[in-house]
């Protein structure tokens, strides 16, 4: 562990980034204490500039609601669907990849075409078909996420595999008896976890602007406030009020951002052999 | 060769068979009568209309019979019927279709020669400040939302300093004909164009540096270097030759997501596309429409990958025979 976070270290930028979400999850965390009331519910007048006025630092926006208090509640949504999102992609995923490098043949073969049909059709209209049929809530929002970004898991589960398959560690387990699931859960998972690992933290910027752009176009779940919903809401009046939609983007862009970087932080500490070549 | 492309074919025809029986599932899945989701939530759908329709579509026969029904409308480019828009599907799409054509290929394009050009003088000073600027902004470009910034483009470009039209096709009204008119759709696709590719633009330049890098470590550099070619011959001729192979997999393999693009891009400039059409669709849930464009877009990235496949066979001539 010490090792891990002394090569982690030696990334300046995975440092900013863990700072950057370190910032942005706290402000999720607090968001229900700071603004207890709802951020759908109307404070002021609306479109009151940022700076104007104080106790609403961001001014509020058409319907006169605090900006933000939804950016602190909106750092809850976008952080939930990143993670789960992301959790459920690889509970579809590694299974997948898994059985199709372990075995093999033909299980491999229709394993991986299922794959490769889900991999090839356009994910973005396939998320927006999902939610346009099945009533857009948080937990629909979330499963058509991760049902459009898991073929990238099972890909690379499988290869890691199959690169583990046959190695002496695996023989030595297949003949002291124990049972192909017990390999693949002990033996095999295990020795493919940090390229998953990597993965992982990439897909969760990947949901998170996926989720964004849904929302941004109506097919977010009503009922909870995202930054994307605020942009949304917000393009008829960007000529009026352009920092109605600056703001949330920016808050965007710093929450990805953060995670491309810590993504890259762990490759360089996880798979120290692979590191990016510094010459 | 020809053994490769219908190799290809083959599979391609196969996903878009799959693709039908997805939509038909999709369309029975949804929560209520199948009836009801294909008429849309139209007010209009009294209990005569669904009947209608009922009957129409076969919808009180066997499932496998439905499905059979449905693949054989939708070989024939019968998409189905919009009764929000009164019109069939396909015509609808056929209309907005090359608008779509037109953004999603610019966009391409320019994503591929920037990318590709940033890449490589990146690769090349590698290192310096030059390398470190160049790889930050596709960083930040990397994480950034499209539709945020078509928004900001569309402010800054249009709204503040009024170089560039922010929405639409075509200046309306000015009936344009010959040059002048490609001139004026041009100056509308800018902005569209040039967002779309943003994003993917940071994709291949990341991809190209990486490749080129790559490249240049390996052993016929180092002989065409020994043999004493100009550095610019060896990295035109050797590197960059073969770093391109994975960036043409790459294009290859993000053409679905450029379609997907397209919906956002389309929706913030009014660009009359396919992906406005579904934005369009998606608010009046006009089913049959979502349907339809997201049967066409899936066809639209197959062709394209076939293209790129078959790009990658002449260019390198292994997978050719690998297959």
């Amino acid at each position: 562990m010490k090792a891990f976070w002394f090569r982690y270290r030696q990334n300046r930028g995975a440092v900013i980034g863990l700072v950057i979400l370190a910032l942005v999850l706290l402000c999720a965390v607090a968001a229900p204490f700071l603004f207890p009331r709802s951020p759908w519910s109307m404070v002021q007048r609306p479109f009151l500039p940022p700076f104007t006025m104080d106790g609403l630092p961001l001014g509020t926006d058409a319907l006169g609601r605090d900006v933000l208090s939804g950016l602190f509640h909106g750092a809850r949504v976008s952080l939930l669907v990143g993670l789960v999102s992301t959790v459920v992609a690889l509970a579809i995923g590694i299974p997948i990849g898994a059985l199709a490098g372990y075995y093999g043949g033909l299980a491999d073969d229709m394993l991986m075409r299922f794959t490769e049909f889900f991999q090839t059709i356009p994910s973005f209209a396939l998320a927006i078909v999902l939610l346009a049929i099945f009533q857009p809530s948080l937990a629909y929002v979330i499963l058509a996420i991760a049902i459009v970004s898991w073929p990238p898991v099972a890909r690379l589960v499988r290869g890691e595999v199959l690169s583990l398959r046959h190695r002496e560690f695996v023989e030595a387990a297949t003949l002291s008896g124990q049972s192909n699931l017990a390999i693949i859960l002990k033996q095999v998972l295990p020795n493919a976890l940090p390229p998953i690992i990597v993965l992982a933290s990439l897909m969760v910027a990947t949901a998170i602007l996926l989720e964004s752009s849904l929302s941004f176009l109506g097919l977010g779940d009503p009922n909870v406030m995202s930054w994307g919903y605020m942009i949304g809401a917000a393009r008829t009046v960007l000529r009026t009020a352009w920092w109605l939609s600056f703001i949330p983007g920016i808050a965007i862009v710093l929450t990805v951002l953060a995670l491309n970087l810590i993504g890259e932080g762990l490759n360089d500490a996880l798979n120290p052999r692979l590191r990016r070549r510094q010459s | 060769m020809l053994g490769f492309i219908a190799a290809r074919l083959v599979k391609a025809v196969f996903i878009l068979l799959a693709i039908l029986v997805l939509n038909f599932v999709l369309i029975h899945a949804a929560p209520g009568d199948p009836a009801a989701v294909m008429a849309g939530e139209a007010g209009a759908a009294d209990e005569k209309f669904l009947q209608d329709l009922r009957e129409r579509f076969g919808l009180d026969q066997p499932f496998a019979m439905q499905l059979w029904t449905y693949m054989r409308g939708a070989v024939q480019l019968d998409l189905g019927y919009s009764y929000r828009q009164q019109m069939p599907v396909a015509e609808l799409i056929w209309d907005r279709l090359p608008a779509t054509l037109l953004l999603t290929a610019t966009a391409f394009v320019i994503s591929i020669v920037l990318g590709v050009t940033a890449g490589v003088l990146a690769a090349q000073a590698q290192g310096t400040w030059w390398d470190t600027l160049i790889s930050a902004v596709a960083l930040i470009f990397y994480a950034t939302p499209l539709f945020w910034v078509a928004l900001m483009a569309s402010l800054l470009f249009s709204v503040v300093l009024g170089w560039l039209p922010g929405f639409g096709y075509q200046t309306i009204g000015a009936n344009y004909t010959g040059l002048d008119r490609v001139l004026d759709v041009g100056k509308h696709l800018i902005l569209p164009a040039s967002t779309l590719g943003l994003f993917f633009t940071a994709i291949y330049m990341r991809m190209t540096r990486a490749s080129m890098l790559e490249v240049s470590r390996l052993d016929f550099v180092k002989t065409a270097r020994a043999k004493g070619l100009r550095n610019s011959v060896i990295q035109r001729r050797h590197v960059l030759r073969n770093a391109l192979l994975p960036v043409i997999t790459l294009a290859g393999l993000q053409a679905g997501q450029i379609v997907g693009g397209a919906v956002l891009t389309e929706t913030v400039f009014a660009w009359p596309g396919i992906g406005r059409l579904m934005f369009e669709a998606i608010s009046q849930r006009d089913y049959n429409v979502i349907l339809g464009v997201f049967f066409i877009s899936a066809a639209m990235v197959l062709l394209f990958n076939l293209v790129t496949d078959i790009l990658y066979g002449i260019v390198d001539p292994r997978i050719r025979i690998a297959t």
